[in-house]
């Protein structure tokens, strides 16, 4: 009896090592807002990694929409549950930021070793410290550009290859499309991030003050100046006259975009994916117009998508781990692979050259606008980003006067004045928070 | 003459009504407590310092235009789904009385709505009303009617009250229905007999009787109108156009959970709390005296 029951535990402990060797990987939760597609893709890197060696497990979870991660890896650091590796949204930046014993900045998880100038300036730029250290790393980064519908240009008698590099030029474009009777002319998405944040970065206007909030929390609003408000004034006359169909805050225009019924569309690059899978019209990616009586050629676009923040309150290993993750996310097959698939920017430079070696772009015209839209210029102040708190907030405010706007209820002028009024109120509360 | 049972001592008593006191106290009185504590600060969102700011957060919302218009777009919101919702149910619920044949079958399909969770609800409505690929937006549009909820206010609100009462006439219906069927069959007889119409019947006889499930309908509507719809009003309109559909527990919702303001969305729980006692006390002290029970 007492035999067997040696036996018995000796079994069962023979039991117990063998499941804590099998658990002996660390495990690295990352969290992140991805579905469709881009959930597989996701599920895709993180199955390479973890096959690729045996130290480390990264355990993705989806949480949601961007508002929806940020918030549970909000909710779950208060309750001292927190993943290591959170996706946040770009408008998120300024809450991580100040989010100060919450955050550990990606270049001290990644050690000495870690060369900083191989990623592309105007993508980190979004997410590095005054001093040039990169606080998080940019996973999903995408810039607005102009689709175009050349069988509905075509249908409408206008050459497919008509110049749209101005505003003024695409007005033309819109009257032509109007006259002959085309019901949806132009629509967007994302209208706060596309026709201010990105207008007045492609145009070297501020945005907010302080540069645009990289300065300093005191920052202000300033997007109702001359060249915002010509801009929005001219989508409204558009909007009343039926060139331009408002379809939503979000990007609820690309269903409409896909099947065929507009023309032209403002949407971010990362739009590639879908528009490729649906859209049974011959298409074309074509540069972000600008207004040629505001510059005489325009500056960079900024990104928007999200980046990768690294959490406190993890062991030493651990942080290694995240390192290695990460070490593999910027590596340049990865990479390349993922700019191709998503039609999201390369992170460094190396993968958008060997993208360009692999003979993508020729196969794909067009795919390296938004890769050249963000780079040729050297981002200026104006055109490096946005670190303004509660932009959330703030970003809901400028989509309920440009609504405004769009409904002829509001001229440009009083709408974005109201709306740098109401968010500057949001900033001052978010600067007495950060204090 | 009043009937009273008394207890010998304090402690029996005490010891019967301590669970709910318990229960009350946990998930009552300590939340509230919290929300009242919370709205005198500015917390950052990981919680890792608070600033006090005494009633600052009261003064912030009570500057903007924005809330004290929610005020009242609460207030036409909540009439509108109490109202709709109500009438609807209390009509289906007088038809299903007086079938005959088949009523089971009537009565499930007609319970059925209030399975679905408001925010699915909600994604189902937009659907059908979704301004470009809606199947009703294209036939108002057949009837040369151009419907819009994204830019039109008035549109926006009819969708949210709509997609926020249809679950609940389901509820409504169920409660009415019982109603209808405790109220004696003898008592509608002799109405009848003495020569009194459907309509006359209902509004001397049947509408008065009815009145405490009217009345427990009514508070559980408004509380249900003001605090439930949020799933609601998230999925179709997200409160726009311009905080047309913005009502107060939307706001609570977005500015704590979407804006990350913990202090501001505190304080709107706590002007919430107020309003919601004022308007129970309000309800059981004059309209609780036209109740028949």
């Amino acid at each position: 009896m007492a035999y067997r029951k040696t036996v018995a535990s000796l079994v069962a402990a023979a039991a117990l090592l063998g499941t804590s060797t099998a658990f002996a990987q660390t495990e690295i939760d990352f969290w992140h807002a991805f579905t469709g597609r881009l959930g597989e893709l996701v599920a895709e890197q993180v199955d390479t990694f973890n096959g690729s060696q045996s130290d480390y497990k990264i355990v993705a979870s989806h949480k949601g929409n961007y508002s929806e991660t940020l918030n549970a890896g909000i909710a779950a650091f208060r309750a001292g549950e927190q993943p290591h590796i959170l996706m946040v949204f770009e408008v998120g930046t300024a809450t991580m930021m100040g989010a100060k014993g919450a955050i550990k900045p990606v270049y001290e998880v990644m050690g000495d070793g870690f060369d900083q100038s191989k990623y592309i300036g105007s993508v980190k730029g979004y997410y590095t410290s005054p001093d040039g250290n990169m606080l998080s790393l940019p996973f999903n980064s995408s810039t607005p550009v102009l689709w175009v519908n050349r069988d509905k240009l075509s249908e409408a008698g206008i050459d497919p290859d008509t110049d749209m590099s101005t505003w003024e030029q695409v007005s033309e474009v819109l009257d032509q499309l109007k006259a002959a009777g085309v019901e949806c002319p132009m629509t967007t998405a994302w209208q706060s991030w596309i026709h201010l944040e990105n207008l007045s970065a492609y145009h070297d206007t501020p945005f907010a003050t302080k540069d645009n909030g990289f300065a300093g929390t005191d920052t202000e609003l300033a997007f109702n100046s001359p060249a915002q408000v010509a801009h929005i004034s001219a989508m409204g006359d558009w909007a009343k006259d039926g060139k331009f169909i408002y379809a939503g805050r979000r990007n609820e225009g690309g269903a409409n975009f896909r099947a065929g019924e507009c023309a032209l569309f403002t949407e971010s690059s990362a739009g590639y994916a879908g528009i490729k899978s649906e859209a049974e019209f011959d298409f074309e990616v074509r540069p972000l117009p600008y207004w040629s009586a505001v510059a005489s050629e325009p500056q960079n676009t900024i990104i928007g998508g999200a980046s990768l923040w690294v959490l406190e309150g993890h062991e030493a290993d651990e942080y290694e781990g995240v390192a290695a993750f990460m070490d593999f996310l910027s590596s340049s097959e990865i990479q390349a692979k993922w700019h191709q698939d998503t039609g999201y920017l390369p992170i460094t430079a190396e993968a958008g050259d060997l993208t360009r070696s692999q003979g993508f772009y020729e196969q794909n015209p067009g795919t390296d606008i938004a890769v050249i839209q963000m780079t040729a210029k050297e981002p200026t102040a104006n055109s490096k980003g946005l670190r303004l708190g509660s932009f959330d907030q703030i970003r809901g405010i400028i989509d309920e006067e440009l609504e405004g706007v769009w409904s002829g209820d509001k001229s440009a002028q009083e709408a974005l004045d109201s709306a740098v009024e109401r968010g500057n109120a949001l900033l001052r509360r978010f600067e007495q928070s950060a204090q | 003459m009043e009937k009273r049972v008394t207890f010998k001592g304090m402690w029996l008593p005490l010891l019967l009504i301590a669970p709910q006191i318990v229960i009350t106290a946990v998930f009552f009185f300590y939340p509230a407590g919290q929300a009242i504590w919370q709205s005198l600060f500015i917390p950052d969102p990981f919680g890792l310092s608070m600033k006090w700011v005494g009633l600052g957060n009261f003064e912030f919302l009570l500057k903007d235009s924005f809330y004290r218009a929610s005020f009242v777009t609460t207030a036409i919101f909540s009439t509108l789904v109490t109202v709709v919702s109500m009438g609807v149910a209390l009509y289906l619920a007088v038809l299903a009385d007086r079938l005959i044949k088949g009523s089971g079958t009537y009565r499930t399909l007609l319970i059925w709505p209030y399975a679905v969770a408001p925010a699915v609800a909600g994604v189902l409505w937009l659907f059908m009303f979704n301004t470009r690929v809606g199947v009703v937006t294209w036939y108002l549009g057949l009837l040369g009617y151009d419907w819009n909820h994204v830019l039109n206010d008035s549109e926006a609100m009819g969708l949210v009250v709509v997609a926020s009462a249809w679950g609940r006439i389901s509820y409504n219906f169920l409660f009415f229905l019982a109603g209808l069927q405790a109220i004696p069959k003898s008592v509608i007889e002799a109405a009848a007999i003495d020569g009194a119409r459907f309509w006359t019947r209902f509004r001397t006889i049947v509408f008065p009787l009815l009145s405490p499930t009217t009345f427990f309908l009514l508070v559980v509507n408004i509380i249900y109108a003001f605090f439930e719809t949020f799933g609601v009003i998230h999925t179709i309109t997200s409160g726009g156009p311009q905080q047309a559909t913005t009502i107060l527990v939307y706001k609570v919702y977005s500015d704590g959970f979407v804006g990350q303001d913990l202090g501001s969305s505190a304080a709107q729980s706590v002007i919430l709390l107020l309003i919601v006692s004022i308007l129970t006390v309000v309800q059981f002290k004059y309209i609780e005296r036209r109740v028949h029970y």
